[in-house]
């Protein structure tokens, strides 16, 4: 999984730079955002302006951090969402769930509000 | 739409492949130059369901001894695209599935729900020692 992980106050921003968000790679991306969170990192930013597909393994990597954030009292957040990605959240209702920003200043922003 | 396309594909039973194979099929829908609807949107589509019922066939034979090679086969005839995912793990139930999208909170499940919500017809059964996923959908 190649993505770039940056602190912006105590905000952590992980941009994904992979095309794909898929069954190859997805327990990847659980394992970063678990060595955050283990790390003591509660707030974070996945920013998936980069990522054109995304499937049900995906969407449950970000699932599974969005939860270990909230059960940290943090949150996680999700920015730069493609059409067909966003399409994905809409179908499978996720949308809901997490808060969506068009990019990842936005999103950042979000957290000192 | 008179186009007749049969795609017979044999690799290796690794998610490495997830991205080929999607891309075929992405590739296919792209190629169907009579498909009255949005091309692109098909093939996005045609990429998700092969990508989740490779990676489901995958998971259902991971626990097998023997290595095992993963075996689609895409048709489009009669304006119809029939997708065959063949696994060889002990398979499980689609009526044990949920039909609506499993808990918003839930890792896993979605899969067979986005195949189910992007094709017309998909059924489960037993074959040849293993099972068939076959999913189909109508291209008018």
């Amino acid at each position: 999984m190649l993505a770039t992980i940056e602190s912006r106050d105590a905000i952590t921003l992980i941009q994904i730079q992979e095309e794909r968000l898929d069954a190859h790679n997805s327990a990847d991306l659980k394992g970063q955002m678990l060595a955050l969170f283990e790390e003591g990192k509660k707030n974070m930013v996945v920013d998936l302006q980069g990522v054109r597909f995304v499937d049900s393994s995906g969407l449950g990597a970000l699932v599974s951090g969005f939860k270990n954030a909230s059960a940290r009292n943090g949150n996680l957040k999700l920015c730069g969402l493609q059409p067909q990605v966003q399409s994905m959240f809409e179908l499978t209702r996720l949308h809901r769930v997490f808060e969506i920003f068009p990019d990842a200043g936005q999103a950042l922003n979000s957290f000192l509000e | 739409m008179n186009e007749s396309i049969f795609l017979d594909i044999r690799v290796p039973n690794e998610t490495g492949y997830l991205r080929l194979l999607g891309k075929i099929g992405e590739y296919l829908a792209q190629s169907l130059e009579s498909y009255p609807g949005d091309r692109e949107e098909l093939a996005y589509h045609i990429n998700l369901v092969l990508t989740e019922a490779m990676a489901n066939a995958i998971q259902h034979a991971a626990n097998l001894e023997k290595s095992t090679e993963l075996h689609v086969t895409i048709r489009v005839k009669n304006r119809r695209l029939t997708i065959k995912v063949y696994d060889q793990g002990q398979g499980f139930s689609l009526c044990d599935l949920p039909e609506p999208p499993p808990s918003c909170l839930a890792e896993h499940g979605r899969g067979i729900f986005i195949i189910r919500s992007l094709m017309d017809r998909v059924s489960y059964r037993k074959y040849d020692g293993g099972h068939v996923l076959e999913m189909e959908k109508t291209l008018f």
